[in-house]
């Protein structure tokens, strides 16, 4: 028996971190919509300035004003981030903003390296706390008790905030519908950046107040992301309660789940997570979202055009300066645009699903990988060709998207994208733990092409072949009635349904096919590097794609493949420099803040600007006409 | 969309200039440096740090061969993809002789089956994985680091002569951690086969949940426990488990724990009485290992970590590969590694013919603190040869015959 108290002990205080974290992201989320990749970050920050400043502030007195002093630093930076970076593209559109935050995230995280260095940090005790507390014959460390007292005093304060105070009312207000508060005349500009100080003070104290549990070090950003954010799903996304609810929840099946399951601890959340999406899609405590309530997904998408003469001419001359590669440049140009040509066939499958059917997966990779995997497997186990594998690995990764669709186009907007990471994580688990048949993160190891494509060239000009009839063929689906269905699913469900399209199926084939596609970027990945891992399973996997796409511009065919390119190209020349994670951050944020629709947005202003015409309307109206 | 695309071209162009411009220096003989600077940079910067002190070393008397060594160090973020682009790029634009490094054992034995597959010479230098020399070795891959194979054999020897009869694990949940559980099971229960096993811990990769861990090996009641969590895992597991009183009159060993790395970040809360593999390089008396580490001090104002020794020993492996092989032909230096002997500061190594993998050893002592920090007292250097199975044994587990 005590020994189940103190387990459930355990549990609440595991809990307190993580809830302060998810309700700081919770809030930012609920208010600003901004799916904020950068809170991981700003929990890790807390961790080290608290650290820093324990060093100079002693005693039980000092050790609070660290925390203390800590959230309200973080909170600061959480400010000048909102104001510096998301504030010139509130208006971009819907999901962009996580881009910026990416950029975030790497400028961060070198920051942290220059300042703090690169060893672990081991935290301090807390003054006071150092012992443990006898449970019957159970020893629980003190520090555990002053935890859930903590996680207790935020949710209490919280509530209060948010439910006795007129600025708390207004937050709440926005939450729910923010044109209307806007139009009541409160000043939204200062709600946001209340509520992002809030918001980022909020990680800060958690991760301040975690040090004497661990400590603070350069992967603690990315190692919170995931259960934080499977944590504000599994409680309904801006739900406070919700966020306290799933915290004590993943908590606590987390303590259990060691004791019973020890391998289950990768999966077990994100097994949870699904579980709840699939009878639950808004969380446990959310509500379901209104369509269009929540002004951030700009002005609608001028349709599609045909594609003019001059654009032939230029795919055309695209093509052939494509071609001619191998005759002027080097061997690893060839390597460098063969990984170019993969990442753009990637993304624009991605993008057939979120630019052109509004679907925001956070969990392509699923197909990329699974698409690898499929054809190292058929490689290792039935030793077939290279040309077979190519040929059956996208049919795998289309059975794959086909299950894992099935669950999630009946969500929409941030739900879709959570259960979508959810699948893509117990799909990467299946290949991390099932290590007889995967290799485990030992990968599966060999798999090179055929005599005839192993060389640089030949291999080069299989992927300039396959990869660009797969984009090619993308392009082409969205001219099809097909893609104009998926787009018109996109832009009014209701409409569409009116007129006998049945979205959800037309959202599934989508979904199916970008991943037959996708399976077939993982398929030349896999050979073209001759091993697979776990790592082409992992949500970073994922996130390259996003942010290709978004950097690119969504609103465009093209976006994809200039982001691909862009973003390829800039990080493999930045690698070569010490601190290039800042610059590559930096330069991604200045991307984003100068051309709010990617980097087909300079194209069309160039347009609007020296000729053709501006008008949205016009060129819808020339397209019709 | 029509300028754009000019501009994707331009780009393209752009991108085919910067890549002609590499740099044909004739003098110089180029070793390619491939690992995970920024993601494990407390492991890689000391492993950095030694092999430029090597380099250096080397170059102050004359280079190799005539020439001066010039090594190229790339980041792989982590990412094996991405070290097979920048080993592509290496080879084909630095035009390096052959590649080295990495820490993970994933991109480890990514670069190896490279290495294979391109007739390339591949030094690993860290990665611990028992396949990258065995079950998936090939020709062009050699590994300087002693395995976990090795470490947990040595660790295995200590474990049998303690009478503990019900034992515990805990390794995070990956390849390596399970290869070290399997490699320590395998070799204990050979020596004492009324041992044990009364659970096995994986938490994940630094996830650790250290409460509920520690409260699930306590309530398995083990006589001692076989620890493989490091880096901040570690520190998590060894705080929490000290409160929780788990280590009280328990044998426990700890495999890697006694590396600076790993142990200094602990301070004065380092574990005391742990039997640990490790690197006391504050107390190795040999004229060879006391000049590395004045040299390596004067070089970086700071002390050596494991990182460093083998980042040294890994130039001094090349350069002596080259200078017998004579020239900086792949296949000679591949000849050249088989069965080369060399004299290092931690004493002399030879690369075994039979499987690429070379003799270095580990220190095996108990851990204690010092003036705040944790070290290691009663320690031994055990020979790597010692502990690497017979050539029979060898044969079966490396389907490479060359």
């Amino acid at each position: 028996m005590d020994f189940f108290i103190v387990q459930i002990l355990t549990g609440l205080s595991n809990a307190a971190a993580l809830f302060l974290v998810a309700s700081g992201l919770s809030i930012i989320f609920g208010v600003t919509r901004v799916v904020n990749f950068s809170h991981g970050s700003f929990y890790m920050l807390g961790a080290f300035i608290a650290y820093s400043l324990m060093t100079v502030l002693p005693g039980f007195i000092g050790f609070w004003a660290s925390i203390l002093l800590a959230g309200v630093a973080v909170g600061v930076i959480g400010l000048i981030v909102e104001l510096g970076v998301l504030r010139p593209i509130y208006k971009s559109p819907e999901l962009f903003q996580l881009v910026a935050t990416f950029g975030v995230i790497l400028v961060i995280q070198d920051l942290a390296l220059l300042i703090w260095g690169p060893d672990d940090l081991i935290g301090q005790r807390a003054p006071g706390f150092e012992g443990v507390v006898k449970i019957g014959d159970q020893l629980l460390p003190s520090y555990d008790l002053v935890l859930i007292f903590l996680s207790f005093l935020v949710l209490g304060g919280l509530w209060f905030l948010f439910n006795k105070t007129r600025v708390g009312i207004l937050v709440r207000a926005a939450t729910q519908d923010r044109e209307m508060v806007g139009a009541l005349g409160v000043n939204q500009s200062w709600l946001f950046s209340g509520v992002f100080f809030l918001g980022s003070a909020l990680a800060g104290i958690g991760g301040a107040a975690q040090l004497p549990k661990g400590g603070a070090d350069l992967l603690m950003d990315f190692n919170i992301l995931a259960p934080v954010f499977v944590v504000v799903v599994i409680g309904g996304m801006g739900s406070i309660p919700g966020a306290f609810v799933a915290a004590l929840l993943i908590s606590e099946l987390n303590v259990f789940g060691v004791q019973f399951l020890p391998q289950s601890t990768l999966v077990l959340m994100f097994v949870v997570m699904a579980v709840v999406l699939i009878f639950r899609p808004w969380g446990l405590f959310g509500r379901p979202e209104i369509v269009g309530s929540h002004g951030s997904q700009g002005p609608p998408e001028a349709p599609l055009r045909a594609f003019s003469g001059r654009l032939w001419l230029a795919l055309a001359a695209a093509v052939i300066a494509l071609t001619a590669v191998p005759f002027f440049g080097g061997t690893f140009l060839q390597v460098l645009l063969a990984d170019v040509i993969i990442a753009c066939l990637f993304a624009t499958s991605l993008h057939f699903i979120l630019g052109l059917g509004g679907l925001v997966s956070f969990g392509h990779a699923a197909t990329f990988g699974g698409g690898a995997y499929a054809a190292a497997l058929l490689v290792q186990f039935s030793g077939a060709s290279m040309e077979l594998a190519m040929l059956f690995a996208p049919f795998a990764a289309g059975l794959l998207a086909l299950v894992i669709g099935w669950f999630c186009v009946r969500l929409s907007g941030v739900y879709f994208a959570m259960l979508t990471l959810a699948f893509a994580q117990v799909v990467w688990s299946v290949a991390f733990q099932w290590g007889e048949v995967t290799g485990g993160d030992d990968g599966i190891l060999g798999i090179w092409p055929s005599a005839w494509a192993s060389g640089t060239t030949a291999y080069y000009y299989l992927v300039l072949t396959v990869g660009l009839s797969g984009i090619a063929t993308l392009l082409f689906m969205a001219y099809t009635p097909f893609g104009y269905a998926l787009r018109g699913g996109r832009d009014s469900a209701l409409r569409s349904e009116a007129i006998g399209i049945n979205v959800r199926l037309v959202q599934w084939s989508a979904f199916i096919f970008a991943g037959f596609m996708s399976g077939l970027a993982g398929a030349l990945f896999v050979f073209a590097k001759g091993s697979i891992f776990p790592t082409e399973l992992e949500i970073a996997r994922s996130f390259d794609a996003l942010i290709i796409v978004f950097l690119g511009g969504v609103q465009s065919l093209f976006g994809p493949l200039a982001g691909g390119v862009v973003f390829t190209l800039l990080q493999d020349w930045l690698s070569r420099f010490e601190y290039w994670r800042l610059f590559l951050g930096l330069m991604i944020i200045g991307i984003v803040i100068l051309l709010p629709n990617g980097l087909v947005g300079v194209g069309q202003w160039l347009r609007g600007r020296f000729g053709g015409p501006s008008n949205k309307l016009e060129e819808a109206q020339e397209e019709a006409g | 969309m029509y300028r754009k695309l000019v501009g994707l071209t331009a780009a393209v162009a752009m991108a085919a200039n910067v890549m002609g411009t590499a740099a044909f220096a004739a003098d110089t003989i180029k070793i390619g440096d491939i690992n995970s600077y920024k993601r494990l940079p407390g492991h890689t910067i000391p492993y950095k740090n030694g092999a430029v002190l090597a380099v250096e070393t080397i170059n102050a008397k004359g280079g190799v061969l005539g020439k001066q060594l010039e090594m190229i160090s790339r980041d792989d973020q982590g990412k094996p993809g991405e070290a097979i682009k920048i080993a592509e790029e290496l080879f084909t634009s630095d035009e390096v002789v052959m590649i080295t490094g990495s820490l993970f054992s994933h991109v480890g034995l990514a670069l190896a089956s490279y290495a294979g597959q391109k007739k390339r010479l591949y030094l690993a230098a860290e990665p611990l994985a028992d396949a990258l020399v065995w079950g998936k070795g090939n020709r062009y891959t050699f590994r300087l680091r002693p395995s976990t194979h090795m470490q947990a054999s040595m660790l295995a020897e200590i474990a049998a002569e303690n009478p503990a009869k019900r034992w515990a694990t805990i390794a995070p949940n990956y390849a390596y951690g399970k290869d070290a559980v399997a490699a320590f099971k395998k070799a204990l229960m050979a020596k004492r086969p009324d041992v044990e096993f009364v659970t096995e811990q994986w938490p994940g990769l630094f996830k650790i949940d250290a409460g509920a861990e520690i409260q699930a090996l306590e309530a398995s009641k083990p006589d001692a426990i076989y620890n493989v969590t490091f880096g901040g895992d570690l520190a998590k597991f060894v705080r929490e488990g000290a409160l929780r009183g788990l280590f009280k009159d328990r044998m426990v060993l700890g495999l890697l724990t006694g590396e600076p790395e790993y142990l200094d970040p602990l301070k004065d809360e380092a574990p005391e009485g742990w039997v640990v593999t490790g690197y006391p390089w504050y107390a190795i008396e040999e004229p060879a290992h006391k000049a590395f580490v004045e040299a390596y001090q004067a070089r970086w104002d700071d002390y050596p970590r494991i990182g460093s020794l083998v980042g040294y020993n890994t130039i001094l492996s090349i350069a002596a590969a080259i200078e017998k092989a004579g020239s900086t032909e792949t296949e000679a230096m591949v000849d050249a590694m088989k069965g080369l002997t060399l004299d290092t500061p931690s004493g002399s190594i030879t690369y075994r013919a039979i499987d690429h993998q070379s003799t270095m050893g580990a220190w095996v002592g108990t851990t204690t603190v010092k003036d705040g920090k944790g070290m290691m007292v009663d320690w031994a250097y055990k020979e790597g040869a010692n502990y690497l199975p017979s050539d029979e044994e060898v044969r079966k587990l490396r389907p490479a015959t060359d």
